[in-house]
């Protein structure tokens, strides 16, 4: 993440927000989260992110690696519904605290 | 009525001297010198030691052989790329060539933007359709071996040596690699320089504003 950089601080990727977990009414699915993309607001539009790489960075009391934050990677899978929510898999559940909170969609792996 | 193998159940035709005659181990038996020829046994293996309990098949090797990356279309050399991860994350940078192991081979060049001669991987690139010409940059020398880490050369310590420090092998660049992105630069440079405006575009990050959406940019 931050690694000392003191120069340029530039974005690569794309905001999003995790909703929540894929779900029915009563019963939720916690391998799959439900990200919604800023910017993206159709099914056609989530195409571009098919396989797009996210990181979820979290901050913990413990320092590991000589940091706070930790993350978890996961990726874009697929579109969920006509409006441009998307669906994630991570590589390991996301936790519920996580609803809400801020995702990184990285541009990578490209394919333009 | 003509003469039948059988006379009836358990009676042949021919007689046991007739039946004898026919078969004609009398000739075989003359020309082996009386007895009939004995084919040697074959040596008698030695008896393994250990069975395995279960019958198990050898493994075949595999005789695949993996395809050489495919480069996109929109990769070109001379096209400037934009770097999307790693160390120079939104640095754009000029393509040079395919390395055989499918990484290509970019240039900053160095003195516009700090990106030396290095391997990137196609799918942490995006292609845009700036082109820089590069007819003449001579890229031929450079291929992976150009890039693999040096072996460390491990020297057999004393008794005494075992709990010094190890000296540490100078990490800095070879001067060879120095001038080799020198050489580069200088024809990529003059190129860069012909083109209005360019130089600065080089020089520049790409970043993400706000509003911005990539899947609608055209790069």
């Amino acid at each position: 993440m931050v690694k000392g950089r003191t120069g340029q601080r530039v974005r690569l990727y794309v905001r999003g927000t995790i909703l929540g977990y894929k779900r029915s009414k009563s019963n939720q699915y916690e391998t799959t989260s439900l990200v919604q993309i800023e910017g993206v607001n159709t099914k056609e539009d989530v195409a571009w992110y098919a396989g797009k790489r996210m990181a979820y960075i979290y901050k913990a009391k413990t320092k590991s690696s000589e940091t706070r934050y930790r993350c978890i990677w996961g990726k874009v899978t697929r579109p969920h519904g006509n409006s441009g929510v998307v669906r994630a898999k991570f590589k390991s559940n996301l936790p519920p605290d996580s609803m809400g909170r801020k995702v990184r969609v990285f541009m990578y792996p490209s394919s333009i | 009525m003509a003469p039948t193998s059988k006379l009836s159940i358990g009676i042949k035709r021919a007689s046991r001297s007739h039946a004898y005659h026919r078969r004609g181990l009398w000739a075989i038996k003359a020309k082996n010198g009386g007895a009939f020829p004995k084919a040697e046994k074959p040596a008698a293996a030695a008896e393994p030691k250990f069975y395995p309990a279960d019958d198990v098949k050898p493994r075949v090797p595999s005789t695949r052989k993996p395809k050489p990356t495919k480069l996109r279309s929109s990769i070109t050399p001379g096209t400037v790329l934009i770097i999307l991860a790693g160390r120079f994350m939104g640095k754009r940078v000029v393509f040079l060539k395919q390395l055989k192991s499918g990484l290509l081979l970019i240039s900053g060049p160095f003195k516009i933007n700090g990106v030396p001669i290095r391997r990137v991987n196609q799918t942490y690139v995006i292609a845009t359709s700036t082109k820089v010409d590069i007819s003449g940059v001579d890229v031929a020398k450079f291929d992976d071996k150009y890039f693999a880490r040096e072996k460390k050369q491990k020297a057999k310590k004393t008794e005494g040596e075992l709990f010094e420090t190890e000296k540490e092998a100078s990490k800095s660049l070879p001067d060879f690699k120095k001038d080799d992105q020198k050489a580069v630069d200088a024809a990529l440079i003059k190129a860069i320089e012909a083109v209005p405006e360019l130089k600065t575009y080089l020089g520049a990050r790409f970043s993400l504003r706000d509003g911005d959406k990539p899947h609608e940019m055209v790069f």
